[in-house]
């Protein structure tokens, strides 16, 4: 059977046998490169794409629909509006920052996509302390928000940054613990190690309703995070226009909003990998049976389909509710979401001890 | 008590977002209530008073019913009808006023209808035609007696 | 650097929220003092959008000018055109018709309907929420279609003519309206669900943009902004015209005089309308729907003022006549101007996202504030 599994072996195996070591590491470095800038430019018109359909869906519209057969190609014609646009540098701005700003939270972005597991053994980099490593490199993010709201020496920028940060610095708590309470249970902070503990069973099923309630702070948290609806005060347009921004235009407006679709795809593939087992199938106990029709659907149609279902949860969270206000954002952390999941994580580490859990 | 409330709290949040969420999922599930209009293919079908353009009607022998009273150009609030009569001579030798062009400038038009409610002959009506962009300012001045036209009969 | 980006000397930020802002419908101007986050002061701005139509009105007949006050607060503009209908009548000492006087009154509470659902939708999308803007827009779609279907125009009706109506009623207007009714009852519902009943709304509006009773007479409010404090101010019933006085209906008050219940206030008008045309779709009197006038109309000399009750508050129409065929001086009080002006003290103390809740909650249509 063909899966990307073996094609990464048969093409690594090839690259060893005619380029020599050192050279065949360097070869796959860029391919490995070249294939991850693809999957970016690909799952930003593709998310683009679905939540205009969403959004249309929910709103009693039919969305995109006329470039291309559905509309699929709508999201490329906008990239190209949005490329071929001037990009404009306002006159008192901090041009080196202001130019950096959109890279670094573009690289954030690329980083956090090293340790996540797209299917089985179908990995960049396994190291040990993957889950570690997303939280602490997802955060980086929020340093090229604050410099791009800072540098565009606009006041809707510079609110809108502030916000953002006192945001992603507070909801980074809750998703932490959302996170350590699967690490608590797994037992190791390796990616791998926490989808193969998962083989008899997701997370979300064997933990209980512990876990259910990790599962729902994580979700919270990570919309939160990635600046969406209803915690998108970085860009309140009815307050700041478009907050951080305001002053970018073509191409670097363009990384902004495709770092924001590769955030949340990389944040709802955290929650697949934690709360749904990754690429790992479906399987109910001793049915053998049952087990093995599951097993024969690819690895990473299961991931893809299970990082697909949260990210539809996430716009389906855009498209119903308004937005919080600045304050009650805070306390809703502070007073709601930490106490619990600290008490959850506490409630976890228990079950844990105690091998409650299947 | 104070965890009570809390959870009542927590509680209630819940389901009053669950609820909005089950109306946008409805949507979302139901591609039947769909309300969009296929624009350009599907022809809005508009109601027949609608105003959108005041128009002179001609029948089949080119004439029209306007006489020339100019009482449409004092009707008009904001100067949009400009009405220029000629004298004609009849076959019986007998002078009589005619209209020579009866300018309508679109780009003013409020369409408040009130130049149709005071023509006395019904000579001009509002016509549906709401497409009305053109790349020239100047093709909005319209003259809405066709070239050659005459007045029908028996119309005074 | 501070001063680089715009602050006064107690070190307050100051902001330009408009003339081109999203959640500033048309070119308001609001200059804010922001201490953080906290709004110190707010500062509106108005004359983006003047044109004078007091003054055109001073050169147009007493046919003409109607068709003006429709560019004022365009989201009701029918009840625009009925309030200087009424005040040139009332100069002519026209009888109405019956029917004229029953179908003016039912396009009024369809428009304030219509008018009250696009509010409902754009104060969603002030606090973030979009879908709502689409669902309101749906059933407003069919009241626009029955304007159509009647008036021959979905937003400047033109429809009423000092006297009477321009025409007679669509055939198909009774059975559309009565359909309208059915449908807009059925999703009702769905306003409590997606908007109301929701958490998040009720904390961005709950104790949000504090109006007291004293302050929203002070400062003139009227309308649902008035109501929503406690202040009855409702035109149709204090000073009745046409014939609202025999029509069954609750003027619908609020307490607590913050943008939930300016919010609530307007839903229930919502209903109230409802009801009004409920009682009145089946009654519509048969006879003319014109009075007999001159075809030049003079008022003779004087002054004379009508007031009616717009989707925004109270409309209020002041003609001095020197005897001749235009107006000597023409003056609107317009319901939207009062109420911007409290907004400074509604939202003094509270955070950026609570002015937008307030804005919204205010209903400001910018060319009836500033004419
Ligand atoms: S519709 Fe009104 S504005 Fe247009 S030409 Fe007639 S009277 Fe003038
Ligand atoms: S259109 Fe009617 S009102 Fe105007 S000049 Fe002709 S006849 Fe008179």
């Amino acid at each position: 059977m063909i899966s990307l599994e073996s094609l990464n072996r048969a093409l690594q195996h090839w690259l060893q046998s005619t380029l020599g070591d050192p050279w065949a590491y360097l070869v796959m470095c860029v391919l490995v490169g070249l294939a991850a800038i693809t999957l970016f430019a690909v799952l930003g018109l593709a998310l683009v794409y679905m939540e205009r359909k969403v959004a249309a869906l929910m709103q009693i519209r039919m969305g995109p629909n006329r470039v291309g057969p559905k509309g699929i190609f709508q999201t490329s014609a906008d990239t190209l509006k949005l490329v071929m646009k001037e990009g404009l540098t306002p006159d008192g701005a901090d041009k080196f920052l202001f130019n950096f700003a959109p890279f670094l939270v573009m690289i954030a972005a690329m980083l956090v996509l090293a340790p996540i597991a797209f299917a089985r053994n179908f990995q960049i980099w396994d190291l040990n302390i993957g889950v570690l490593y997303v939280a602490a490199v997802s955060s980086i993010a929020v340093i090229g928000i604050l410099m791009a709201g800072w540098s565009s020496n606009n006041k809707y920028s510079l609110l809108g940054a502030m916000r953002s940060a006192a945001q992603i610095v507070s909801y980074e708590l809750s998703a932490g613990l959302a996170i350590l309470s699967i690490v608590v249970l797994a037992g190791s902070l390796r990616i791998s190690d926490i989808i193969a503990s998962q083989a008899d069973g997701w997370w979300i099923i064997k933990g209980h309703v512990p876990a259910l309630i990790a599962f729902v702070i994580f979700l919270i948290a990570v919309t939160a995070e990635t600046n969406r609806a209803p915690f998108d005060l970085a860009e309140a347009e009815s307050e700041l226009t478009a907050g951080f921004h305001t002053e970018y235009s073509g191409m670097k407006f363009a990384l902004f909003f495709l770092a924001e679709y590769i955030n949340i795809f990389i944040g709802c593939a955290i929650g697949a990998t934690l709360f749904f087992g990754g690429w790992m199938p479906f399987h109910i106990g001793h049915w053998e049976a049952f087990n093995r029709v599951m097993d024969y659907i690819p690895s990473s149609l299961w991931f893809l389909g299970k990082t697909l279902f949260l990210i539809f949860l996430i716009m389906w969270f855009r498209w119903t509710f308004p937005r919080l206000r600045v304050d009650q954002l805070l306390n809703l952390e502070w007073k709601y979401l930490l106490p619990i999941s600290m008490i959850n994580l506490l409630f976890i580490t228990l079950m844990a001890i105690l091998g409650w859990h299947l | 008590m104070f965890l009570t409330d809390y959870i009542k709290t927590v509680y209630g949040t819940l389901g009053s977002l669950l609820k909005g969420m089950r109306l946008t999922g409805y949507y979302f599930t139901h591609k039947k209530e769909i309300i969009t209009q296929q624009y350009p293919e599907v022809r809005p079908v508009l109601a027949e008073r609608f105003k959108g353009e005041v128009v002179m009607p001609h029948n089949e022998n080119n004439e029209h019913r306007c006489t020339g009273c100019t009482a449409c150009e004092l009707a008009c609030p904001n100067g949009t009808i400009k009405i220029v009569t000629k004298t004609e001579v009849n076959a019986e030798g007998k002078k009589k006023k005619a209209i020579d062009t009866f300018v309508y400038r679109l780009e003013l038009c409020t369409m408040c209808n009130l130049c149709v409610q005071a023509c006395p002959s019904d000579a001009i009506i509002m016509a549906n035609n709401f497409e009305h962009s053109v790349y020239d300012r100047r093709q909005f001045t319209k003259v809405l007696n066709l070239p050659g036209s005459k007045i029908m009969e028996g119309v005074e | 650097m501070l001063e680089e980006i715009g602050t006064n000397d107690q070190g307050d930020m100051i902001i330009n929220i408009g003339p081109q802002h999203p959640s500033t419908h048309g070119v308001l101007h609001l200059v804010i003092t922001l201490n953080g986050e906290t709004v110190k002061k707010v500062e509106p701005h108005l004359g983006y959008i003047h044109r004078s139509i007091e003054k055109m009105c001073e050169s147009l007949n007493y046919r003409q000018f109607i068709y003006v006050t429709s560019r004022m607060d365009y989201l009701s503009s029918h009840i625009n055109n009925h309030a200087c209908a009424l005040c040139v009548e009332q100069g002519l000492q026209l009888e109405i018709p019956s029917r004229a006087q029953v179908i003016r009154v039912l396009l009024d509470e369809l428009t304030r309907i219509a008018s009250h659902q696009l509010w409902w939708g754009a104060l969603a999308m002030d606090l973030g929420a979009f879908t709502p803007f689409f669902y309101a827009f749906r059933e407003r779609e069919m009241i626009n279609e029955i304007m159509e279907e009647t008036c021959g125009a979905r937003l400047t009706m033109n429809y009423i003519v000092p006297g009477g109506l321009m025409m007679d009623v669509h055939p198909d207007f009774q059975r559309k309206v009565k359909a309208f009714l059915v449908q807009f009852r059925s999703k009702i519902h769905e306003y409590d669900e997606l908007v109301t009943g929701n958490v998040i709304f009720q904390s961005r509006t709950k104790g949000v943009g504090i109006l007291s009773k004293e302050d929203a007479i002070s400062y003139g409010c009227t309308g649902p902004t008035g109501r929503g404090s406690g202040v009855s101010c409702d035109i149709r019933k204090l000073y009745p015209y046409e014939i609202y006085q025999q029509l069954q209906f609750d003027e619908v008050l609020e307490q607590g005089g913050d943008s939930f219940a300016r919010y609530k206030v307007r839903i229930g008008e919502m209903i109230q309308s409802m009801n009004i045309i409920e009682q009145l779709i089946d009654n519509i009197p048969e006879g003319d729907f014109q009075a007999k006038t001159k075809a030049v109309l003079k008022l003779p000399k004087g002054d004379f003022y009508s007031r009616v009750e717009t989707a925004r508050g109270e409309l209020g129409v002041y003609i001095i006549s020197e005897g001749g065929t235009t107006p000597y001086r023409i003056k609107f009080r317009s319901p939207g101007f009062s109420n911007l002006s409290a907004l400074d003290h509604m939202s003094r103390g509270g955070k950026i996202g609570d002015l937008m809740a307030t804005m919204g909650t205010l209903d400001l249509v910018i060319p009836d504030i500033d004419r």
